[in-house]
């Protein structure tokens, strides 16, 4: 004999976000009149602990079976609220949170009166839907040590080191032949001016001794099935023809590789053959051959690296491999690629020879680079006796990004000021719509830069760059807002300071793993402010560039963190999964099989004409209880009868 | 000030799915994105969830429109192809409500992600109208 | 059976707007009627005999045992002596399609009498009718008024009209489902009131074809192909309502070589028969290739279903939850 239901509603104010809006006063006393309400209160911060308590003492004093709290997005506190019902002995799935706040109070603040009615409608829905909820077990899956991290740059090696170092296994995937990322085409750093090979390549050496740390570099995710706990990865992996374990980086294949194509870790400044190391400190340290630039793995098309290779480590007969791995959760790290500005018609980019991005230019400053650390002009190969800077292309613009790409303002002065160390006299003018140096030691940095270095900034955003075709000079034109006064300025050298855009890759990783990407790409935090490197996949969490922009500091921070995270998830060795799933009544199906094709997860089997759901395979989608002609299949915590009393209670009257 | 009571304010009935449109919903709510005060919602986790049965009892029970929302096919869904049953079902169910008299204007099928509270908005905003000019449910006068 | 000694229960058997199957459903007990006749008196039954309805009025107020009423309720008449039978009976049951969901009569729910009447009454071709001449409710005749039941724009199920505390489905109900509910009524084994007295499982359970991958991406109507007797229709793209069906029925359209139609009507868990069918066979059909399909390409696929309302609903429109075409049209 179901029992009656004892509901007891809690309205909450959260301040003035919803008290601000809908009158309290009111609703309670609407709320009181509904059926099964045992008590109704009312309360400034629901989620506090004297909100808290408020449930806990109703709970034993009006024997309390269903509560119902009115406030924010059960997205924020629902698990909040289903614990105090656990611990106050009424099982966590007799809850029910009416949203009134992110879907009323926050988008109705100028119709005070219609936002009361939303409210009323919504709590009366809600308090409708608690006489038709049933007692769920969760589900607790077994969790074993096991991560994935997909991308290999400062954090995925971050996080990797992190996890290994604490004894978890850790399987890191990267795309490129070598780990390091972005960061090793970097020169040096600010504020500090390390040399960031010098602080990243120890750590890519960490990585590639660590008996914890499996790495398979030149490999892509392609597939991701399965839970938390239980992630069934495959990864494919391309043959780099080079044994990595004979290779002794001697060079010598190098010399005799008759194939020259454009260096992508130079930025395209410079040539490389088609048998290559991306850079000496590559890890693994393996020379790679580029298969799809390479005249022909045979002798008969070419075949003098094998010949030159005294070690004998070219292997002609690899092939892509297929890798499957077990991991219980998985930190996707993959980074970012800088804008591409040559699409923006105000630069000219890739018209102008003289205009360069800002990753050219970092390239052109590092002493191992395609100019050996000489700055020089593409025209004519000569140094610049004026460089300007122009801020924020790919970002803060309505036609490319509307974001901040965050280090671009930081960036610009360091290399401004690494110009001014190496040529004192140089002209070096940044144009900026602001500087934002808000990290530590950024401002003095920042100030230094001008003061004393003599760094020239102007206030202005560049409309246009036009060219001499006499002598490749440039010429800017601006506004000078602090001035007032528009301006033209001739320059040798433009550095467009590109920002940061999410990769192409991290497309196919949104599409395998399910995570959803903001507006901009990156990949969204299950909550901005409280969960910011989680996503709403369980399992899986966030870090680096891919979740957003930012400089090293942060992304080893957000690395550490989801590394972090994934030991929560993992030390416990279980993991609490919502009984969300659902259910046959074999006393009504009648073996039609719908069900069986439609289901995504191929849960669903057919036992002697009955269908039957594999409980561990469920993810409660429901397309197969809708799909169920005679209505067998009741998907938990969302069944008909739940559904159904919202819209018989929905529309007012 | 009559004329604004007397005005047919449209009441519309939301199925949003939990992944995409719910939290999209949510997000036009952090970004204090104001729209039409004229949508109830009901959360499901799939916009796959949404039986045709739901939307007649929805237009049944006095609902003036009926919105479903869920993640933009072909690849968006969180459990990978319940919108695309979804939209076929959807298109099933206008046929039919083409033969029932029933204005299929009145049932609307949107992809949201969790990213477009400015869509979310956009879309109650426009489906209002929309209703609005068509009229109070016809079913609610029997 | 029940002893001899006990007293027989009476029975009363009322028209609604019926074409008179479920009658014949009854007889078709044939000798096995001798036997329920020693248990039952038929108080009532205008098709087989010969009482008259002042004898039925003059009964005292739930005397009567059961009643069995078949046909919907498509005009006065029809309600009236619905009410009056229900007055008169202790259990009544909804007997047929046409009591338990409105059965095929229900599709007049599409128009209305007027429509109906100037369709027949005038626009055929064949009508000669210049002043229109169409049925009136009241009329003089020789001085006496006389009054005709007035024809109903909405035909309803027994349910929408009267109390109904059983429901027995089928066009009309197979003999051996009539047996059991017989056998029920007179050892006193009724279940629990508002019970259908038919299995609560759908057709495919006692369908004996065999089932495949529902891989649908065609639809053939069924004067477009000759469908294979070993394979489930829906298999062949032959839209059958099977899946939104109760069995009981034998399956003998299937037998027949011809798909459900669904005159058992849906199960207790499926609120609306042709929603249902809608959910189903709208997820399975293009199912194969779904994720690189246009929003045309949907529409083409789904357009394919040429009368969705006729198909999935024929015996059912009365009880759906929409229960007729709303004629306020803009």
């Amino acid at each position: 004999m179901p029992e009656q239901p004892k509901v007891g509603v809690y309205l909450c104010h959260c301040g003035t976000n919803i008290a601000g809006v809908i009158d309290i006063k009111k609703l309670l006393a609407y709320v009181e009149t509904l059926p099964n309400v045992a008590v109704a209160r009312d309360y400034t911060y629901m989620c506090s602990d004297p909100g808290q308590q408020l449930i806990r003492k109703d709970i034993h004093e009006y024997k309390l079976n269903r509560v119902v709290v009115a406030a924010c997005s059960p997205a924020l506190h629902e698990p909040t609220f289903r614990k105090i019902l656990q611990e106050e002995g009424v099982s966590p799935y007799f809850f029910e949170m009416a949203n009134v706040r992110e879907q009323d109070s926050w988008v109705h603040m100028k119709n005070p009166e219609e936002a009361l009615e939303i409210a009323k409608d919504t709590v009366r829905m809600s308090v409708a839907r608690t006489a038709k909820l049933e007692q769920l077990e969760p589900k607790q899956v077994k969790v074993g040590k096991r991560a994935l991290i997909i991308g290999g740059g400062i954090s995925g090696i971050s996080a990797s080191l992190d996890l290994a170092n604490a004894g978890f296994t850790v399987h890191l995937v990267e795309k490129s032949p070598t780990i390091g990322g972005r960061m090793a085409q970097l020169d040096k750093t600010f504020p500090t001016m390390d040399c960031s090979s010098c602080i990243l390549t120890p750590k890519m050496v960490s990585v590639s001794r660590h008996p914890n740390i499996k790495l398979y570099t030149y490999a892509e995710v392609k597939d991701v099935q399965g839970f938390i706990g239980n992630f069934k990865v495959k990864v494919l992996q391309k043959p780099k023809y080079v044994d990595e374990k004979k290779c002794t980086v001697c060079a010598e294949c190098v010399k005799v590789c008759p194939v020259e194509v454009p260096d992508e870790f130079n930025a395209n400044l410079s040539w490389r053959k088609a048998i290559y190391i991306p850079f000496p400190q590559a890890v693994p340290p393996s020379y790679v051959l580029d298969e799809e630039n390479c005249l022909g793995l045979t002798p008969l098309a070419c075949g003098k690296c094998k010949e030159a290779c005294e070690p004998d480590a070219m292997n002609y007969d690899d092939a892509p491999k297929e890798i499957e791995l077990d991991v219980d959760t998985i930190i996707v790290a993959t980074g970012y690629d800088p804008y591409d500005p040559s699409s923006d018609q105000e630069y000219n980019y890739g018209f102008f020879q003289n205009v360069v991005t800002s990753l050219e230019m970092e390239r052109m400053l590092n002493a191992s680079g395609p100019t050996s650390g000489k700055v020089l002009r593409p025209s004519d190969l000569k140094e610049p006796q004026r460089v300007v800077y122009v801020q924020c292309v790919g970002s803060r613009n309505e036609r490319t990004n509307l974001y901040c790409s965050r280090v671009c303002c930081m960036y610009a002065v360091k290399q401004a000021r690494q110009l001014k160390e190496k040529h004192p006299e140089m002209e070096v003018r940044i144009f900026y719509i602001d500087i934002r140096a808000f990290g530590k030691g950024f401002e003095e940095f920042y100030e230094k830069a001008a003061r004393d270095y003599g760094v020239l900034f102007t206030r202005g955003r560049v409309a246009e760059i036009l060219e001499d075709p006499k002598n490749r000079n440039l010429v800017v034109r601006a506004e000078d807002t602090l001035l007032g006064s528009p301006l033209e300025l001739e320059t040798d050298l433009v550095v467009l300071s590109v920002g940061i855009t999410p990769t192409v890759e991290a497309d196919e990783i949104h599409k395998i793993l399910k995570i959803p990407t903001g507006p901009d790409g990156f990949f969204s935090e299950a909550h901005p402010k409280l969960r910011p490197v989680d996503t709403v996949i369980d399992g899986v969490l966030i870090a680096g560039t891919a979740a957003g922009p930012k400089d090293i500091p942060d992304a080893v921070a957000q690395a550490k963190a989801a590394a972090s995270g994934a030991v929560s998830l993992m030390a416990p060795g279980v993991y609490t999964v919502e009984p969300y799933y659902a259910l046959v009544d074999d006393t009504i199906c009648g073996g039609c099989g719908t069900c069986v094709l439609l289901c995504p997860y191929q849960a669903i089997s057919m036992e002697n004409k009955r269908a039957k759901i594999n409980e561990a395979l469920c993810k409660g989608c429901g397309v197969c209880a809708s799909a169920c002609p005679a209505g067998a299949i009741k998907p938990n915590h969302f069944t008909d009868e739940q559904v159904i009393s919202q819209i018989e209670q929905a529309i007012a009257k | 000030m009559t004329e604004m009571a007397d005005r047919f304010e449209p009441q519309i009935l939301g199925f949003l799915c939990n992944w995409c449109s719910y939290a999209g919903a949510d997000l036009a709510g952090t970004s204090r994105t104001q729209y039409s005060p004229n949508i109830r919602i009901i959360r499901v986790m799939c916009s796959g969830r949404v039986d045709p049965t739901f939307v007649l009892l929805a237009l049944k029970n006095g609902a003036d429109g009926v919105l479903i929302a869920g993640c933009h096919p072909p690849s968006d869904c969180h459990y990978l192809t319940g919108n695309l049953k979804a939209r076929r079902r959807y298109h099933l169910l206008l046929k039919l409500l083409d033969q029932l008299g029933i204005e299929r204007q009145r049932v609307r099928l949107e992809w949201i992600s969790a990213s477009e509270g400015e869509k979310f908005a956009r879309v109650v905003n426009e489906f209002t109208e929309q209703i609005r000019a068509l009229g109070p449910n016809p079913l609610k006068a029997s | 059976m029940r002893a001899v000694s006990q007293p027989k229960l009476k029975l009363a058997i009322g028209l609604g707007a019926t074409c008179s199957g479920c009658d014949m459903a009854i007889v078709d007990l044939a000798e096995k009627l001798t036997d329920v006749f020693k248990a039952v008196d038929v108080v009532f039954w205008p098709t087989a005999s010969d009482q008259k309805l002042e004898e039925l009025e003059r009964l005292p107020d739930g005397s009567v045992d059961v009643c069995f009423y078949h046909g919907s309720i498509a005009n006065e008449e029809n309600k009236e002596i619905a009410e009056l039978l229900r007055k008169k009976a202790k259990t009544m049951i909804a007997f047929g399609a046409c009591a338990c969901h409105g059965g095929i009569p229900g599709l007049a729910n599409l128009t209305t009498t007027k429509e109906l009447f100037a369709t027949v009454y005038k626009e055929t071709p064949s009508t000669e009718n210049p002043d229109f001449k169409q049925p009136s409710i009241d009329t003089t005749v020789s001085g006496y008024s006389l009054h005709l039941p007035e024809k109903f724009d909405t035909v309803q199920c027994l349910h929408s009209c009267v109390n109904v505390d059983y429901f027995l489905p089928g066009c009309p109900p197979e003999v051996p489902l009539v047996e059991k509910a017989i056998e029920a009524i007179t050892t006193g084994k009724l279940p629990e009131k508002g019970a259908t007295l038919a299995p609560n499982r759908i057709l495919c359970d006692e369908c004996p074809r065999e089932r495949q991958e529902k891989k649908i991406s065609k639809i053939f109507r069924i004067h477009q192909t000759i469908p294979d007797q070993e394979k489930c229709f829906l298999d062949q793209g032959i839209i059958c309502s099977g899946p939104s069906t109760r069995m009981g029925c034998g399956a003998k359209c299937i037998a027949a070589n011809m798909p459900c139609r669904g005159c058992m009507g849906p199960t207790s868990k499926a609120l609306d028969q042709g929603a249902k069918m809608i959910a189903s066979l709208g997820s399975i059909l293009g199912l194969e290739g779904e994720e690189s399909m246009s929003e045309d390409q949907v529409k083409q696929l789904v357009d394919q279903i040429k009368d969705p309302l006729g198909t999935f609903y024929m015996f059912t429109l009365p009880s759906s939850i929409l229960k007729r075409r709303n004629m306020t049209q803009k």
